[in-house]
């Protein structure tokens, strides 16, 4: 007999219900007549409360509540690349199949597509011994990428059944397994897991390997590390989630998981109808099928819009368990605190800071600990990284959810609002960004791209901070006062701001650039640098040493250079040293 | 089975209390009928057991807690829709206060409407001319868009409004085919007035449907009054397949009630007071906005807020800003200068516009140019900074060019009269003659293609 309470107070998301002592925590209900779903939030003797993740209106006192007697959990299994969820693992899709155009009032519980038929290869046979991790069978879930059925974690034993390699539904029992109690195990073609646990491991690795995302910023000045967490703040307009758009573009993870969480419907529109056209440069295949969406827009049900930031870690834990990397965006973790807060608000909880409840912090901790380069339990290598958007309220970094975010995040790419203004993009500010990354990564950059390159990086961030030292003194006396080896820093730094940092998302070039010619573009301005330099030394006066075309070819190196053809910069670094060696003749002919 | 009770446990503020009720659902109409025989409408906001918790749309003035009738509707705030509707006015609550009885035939529409699916909207890609430069070139704005303004007290917000939406076109066959839906949150009779008095001077007002809440007005009716405009506009749009502009005005005042309430319910405040749902709650009514797979008619929405203070990190135009898909900021110090309208366009965006401009929309040359002026016009105000200290004689050469470029975009490119209505390819123009005052070098958004086809000397 199912469990049943009787629904007692309303107070928008957050319900209340009577007769509930045999439910548990965090377990999840149903809802009165149109049977909404919800979470068991707190419970008091027998009096219930509850995160409602549908809208409450229309709900009546007296109404059952129903117990499912499972924690609230995603079904993993093929069918979630290049699909699009809500916060709890609805597909959109579907929902539209009982309303075209709005979300209806009780759309149930439903997630993949159980009756689509998926051609498996069944890959264990009857009498072989499986563990946690085992691999039972694969699916080409798309062109793009293989999905691999995995033995859940606390199973070991005996395979007693292997179904023959063949076309099957997601219900059908595949396999089953002997444990060594004697006790007989279904295995199908999905799986559940209950989104708030993470997935066990074996063990976890330590970081090795950046998240290479052909933006120049990041690549060489704040890198993200393959298993490692980033923060992205910025005030609205700012470009966050322009920024996220272009990591789930272009990082070199093998799965993408975005979770647009409390945005605009607009975006989750743009991202639906662009990324099937965008074709993925390594496998000519559209990025689409790499790629899974969770869109919780900011009119949705608040409570959905909590769950969706861990609907969207527990599928990425899933394919990572795999043995995939996979990178999750989530834009925006603010609205995932605001959701916390507006929920804590209804529970009337003592607030903390800003009146977010003062759980936030270990709520924040856990998330992005959930990152992480490991080795998983079936013995395969794969990667969780994290890349949180944080809005902060008014643009101000001091607000609990940014300072919160910074202490558990290795990146911080601060988006700043006067380079946005500015139009500069990305609008990343290189003085208060940085990478905790830097140090572990070093050994990798050195051996992929070139000894010289951290170095080389060290020397140009030495750059922008002494020009941001010097405009504070050209900001009150101008800049012709300077001496011209300032001039010349304020110079180049320029040249690295415009032609280097500034990358343009919708040029079909500098969209995506290889760590090769970003590390080449920026070599050829430290080489400027260093002629320059020495004409300084020689006495030469800065206004010979700049030369226009010259400058200017270097800035627009990034457009006339296409990324499968850098000879051209070679001409460059050519034409500056006949430059420069001819104007240091003449001077040197004149000192001596 | 509608059931009726006479007496209420307390009443405080907009709200009354109610014990005793055995069946109520949340978010349903009680209709409460006073002594003298007034109706009045409440919404039921909370229920804890017995006791329900409702806020009265007229106000609870008059009421006290015995002799009165309610009557549980168990119908949503619901309001009758038609394609009568066009020309009428109705107050903050859907009835009708021109004088032209109520809407007879028609459907009942739940005002709060139900949030779009998003793998249902079409994302927005038509330009809408406005006539005017400054919106048009740099935060352009885009059929099925939600582009807030964000003013001050005393800015010129009415007149911008009043002159888009009076010049608003769409290129290609549906072209001026707008319709118009207002809605006034708490304003001034005055203002409210402005705004009738120039849609009838335009002849439009039979392609307008106005809902007003004046400043006088109950507070609760703030908050019905957007939600029966939208509710409007979806029945426009996308049952009669028109294309709606939305005017709203003031989202302050509708924010400040929905302060004055939550207090009320003596709810934990978050920033400044203000609910801690407060982005959830805007975000229920610039959702709306849009336009559907496979419908004709679209929703372009265009909110008014005068920020408190001058200060765009308030929390009504932050959390605005976050919602909303950019924003065209008023500035105090142009409208000092006498400029009009007063755009400050560094801080505006248009966040459709990269999508809707460019060749095949408007000119191929426009994203660049666009781009180019905004990071002109920023270095323009960095060395005005520098001017001020060291004189405007010892800037070097190159930034007394910035100097006059500045000049001239403010007096020529921002500036117009309130009824002048600029083509696209007037304002493009216009954007390069005031390139041609800096020297060649600093165009470094341009390609030497554009500069070549466009930068005629």
């Amino acid at each position: 007999m199912k469990i049943k309470g009787v629904l007692s107070a309303i107070n928008g998301p957050v319900v209340q219900g009577e007769g509930m002592e045999e439910f548990k925590m965090r377990e999840m209900v149903l809802v009165g007549r149109h049977r909404l779903i919800a979470e068991v939030i707190a419970l008091d003797q027998g009096t219930g409360t509850l995160q409602v993740y549908e809208e409450t209106e229309g709900l009546t006192i007296g109404e059952e509540i129903v117990s499912s007697g499972r924690p609230l959990s995603v079904t993993l299994g093929p069918g979630l690349l290049g699909n699009i969820f809500d916060g709890i693992e609805r597909p959109l899709k579907k929902i539209a199949g009982m309303d075209p155009y709005f979300f209806p009032q009780g759309i149930g519980l439903i997630s993949l597509d159980f009756e689509k038929i998926w051609e498996t290869r069944i890959t264990v046979k009857v009498g072989d011994q499986v563990g946690p991790g085992t691999i039972y069978g694969r699916i080409q879930e798309t062109l793009l990428m293989e999905h691999r059925l995995m033995v859940p974690e606390g199973l070991r034993g005996e395979v007693i059944m292997a179904a023959p390699s063949g076309s099957y539904d997601l219900e059908t029992v595949v396999v089953k397994v002997k444990d060594a109690l004697g006790g007989i195990h279904e295995l199908k073609l999905h799986a559940s897991w209950p989104v708030r646990t993470p997935r066990s491991v074996k063990e976890r690795l330590k970081i090795s390997q950046p998240l290479i995302t052909g933006q120049r910023v990041l690549d060489i000045f704040f890198p993200i590390a393959k298993g490692g967490t980033a923060a992205i703040p910025g005030g609205f307009g700012t470009g966050k989630t322009m920024t996220q758009h272009q990591l789930a573009k272009w990082s070199d993870a093998d799965i993408i998981i975005y979770v647009g969480c409390g945005e605009r419907g607009n975006e989750m529109t743009d991202v639906l109808e662009e990324f099937p056209k965008l074709i993925d440069p390594k496998s000519q295949r559209p990025l689409m099928e790499r790629t899974i969406l969770i869109a919780n827009t900011s009119n949705m049900p608040v409570a959905a819009r909590e769950a969706s930031i861990y609907t969207g870690i527990t599928l990425g834990e899933y394919y990572r368990d795999m043995g995939y990397d996979v990178a999750i965006m989530a834009d925006s973790t603010s609205r995932w605190a605001e959701a916390l807060r507006e929920i804590s608000g209804r529970l009337e909880e003592m607030p903390a800071e800003e009146g977010y409840p003062a759980y936030l912090p270990s709520r924040l901790a856990q998330f992005y600990e959930r990152a992480g380069m490991v080795t998983t339990l079936g013995d395969s290598q794969g990667s969780v990284t994290i890349i949180g958007a944080v809005s902060p309220a008014g643009g101000d970094f001091s607000e609990p959810v940014t300072e919160n975010t910074k202490r558990f995040v290795g990146a911080f790419l601060a988006l700043d609002r006067s380079l946005a203004y500015a139009r500069h993009y990305p609008s990343i500010n290189w003085l208060n960004s940085y990478s905790s990354y830097v140090t572990v990564l070093g050994g990798w950059y050195e051996d992929h791209v070139s000894p010289d390159v951290m170095k080389l990086r060290g020397e140009m961030l030495g750059i922008l901070h002494q020009e941001a030292r010097l405009s504070d003194i050209v900001q009150l006396v101008g800049e012709d006062v300077l001496p011209d080896s300032e001039r010349l820093v304020l110079e180049i730094a320029r040249i690295i701001r415009v032609g280097f940092l500034q990358q343009n998302a919708f040029h079909p070039q500098d969209t995506f650039v290889p760590l090769t010619k970003q590390y080449l573009m920026l070599s050829t301005i430290k080489y400027l640098h260093d002629l320059t330099r020495r004409g300084i030394g020689l006495g030469i006066p800065i206004s010979r040493l700049r030369n226009p075309q010259l400058f200017e070819k270097i800035i627009k190196a990034k457009y006339t250079v296409p990324n499968d053809d850098l000879k051209p910069l070679a001409v460059i670094l050519e034409e500056m040293d006949h430059y420069y060696e001819d104007l240091f003749a003449q001077y040197e002919k004149v000192t001596s | 089975m509608i059931k009726e009770y006479l007496n209420l446990d307390r009443i405080k503020g907009p709200l009354v209390f109610l014990r005793g009720v055995a069946e109520a659902t949340y978010g349903e109409i009680v209709e409460i009928t006073l002594k003298g025989g007034e109706k009045r409408k409440a919404r039921i906001i909370q229920l804890q057991k017995d006791l329900v918790v409702a806020q009265v749309f007229e106000g609870t003035q008059g009421m006290s807690t015995t002799d009165m009738a309610l009557r549980f509707t168990g119908r949503p705030f619901e309001i009758r829709l038609s394609p009568e509707i066009l020309g009428r006015v109705f107050n903050g609550v859907g009835d009708p206060v021109d004088g032209g009885g109520p809407i007879y035939r028609g459907e009942d529409y739940n005002i709060n409407g139900r949030p779009i699916n998003p793998v249902a909207r079409e994302y927005p890609r038509d330009f809408i001319q406005t006539g005017i430069s400054s919106i048009d070139l740099l935060t352009t704005l885009i059929k099925g868009q939600k582009l807030p303004i964000f003013s001050g007290s005393g800015l010129p917000h009415k007149e911008l409004a009043a002159q888009i939406v009076s010049q608003a076109t769409l290129s290609g066959e549906r072209a001026g085919n707008f319709a118009v839906v207002f809605a006034a949150i708490g304003v001034t009779k005055e203002d409210a007035g402005y705004f009738r008095d120039r849609f009838s001077a335009a002849g439009t007002m039979d392609k307008v449907v106005m809902f007003l809440n004046y400043a006088d007005d109950p507070i609760v009716e703030r908050f019905s009054a957007p939600r029966c405009a939208l509710t409007a506009a979806e029945y426009l749009a996308f049952e009669k397949e028109m294309d709606i502009l939305v005017v709203m005005l003031d989202i302050t005042s509708y924010c400040e009630a929905l302060r004055e309430l939550s207090s009320a319910r003596e709810e934990v405040p978050s920033r400044k007071g203000y609910p801690g749902y407060l982005y959830s709650d805007l975000a229920s009514l610039y959702e709306r906005a849009g336009i559907l797979k496979g419908k004709k008619g679209s929703i372009t929405f265009l909110p008014l807020l005068t920020m408190p203070g001058d200060d765009i990190t308030h929390p009504i135009p932050d959390l605005t800003g976050y919602i909303t898909e950019g924003q065209i900021v008023l500035s105090r110090e142009l409208d000092g200068q006498g400029i009009y309208p007063p755009v400050n366009i560094l801080p505006s965006l248009s966040r459709l516009m990269k999508d809707g401009i460019g060749e095949g929309y408007t000119r191929e040359d426009h994203p660049h140019l666009a781009n180019q002026l905004f990071s002109a016009y920023s270095k323009v105000l960095d060395i005005r900074g520098l001017a001020q200290i060291i004189g405007e004689d010892d800037l070097s050469e190159t930034d007394q060019r910035y100097m006059v470029f500045g000049r001239l975009f403010e007096d020529r490119f921002l500036t117009q009269a309130k009824d002048e209505d600029r083509g696209i390819t007037e304002s493009l123009d216009l954007g390069w003659d005031l390139l041609r005052e800096l020297p060649r070098g600093e165009l470094d958004r341009l390609s030497d293609e554009l500069i070549e086809a466009y930068l005629k000397d």
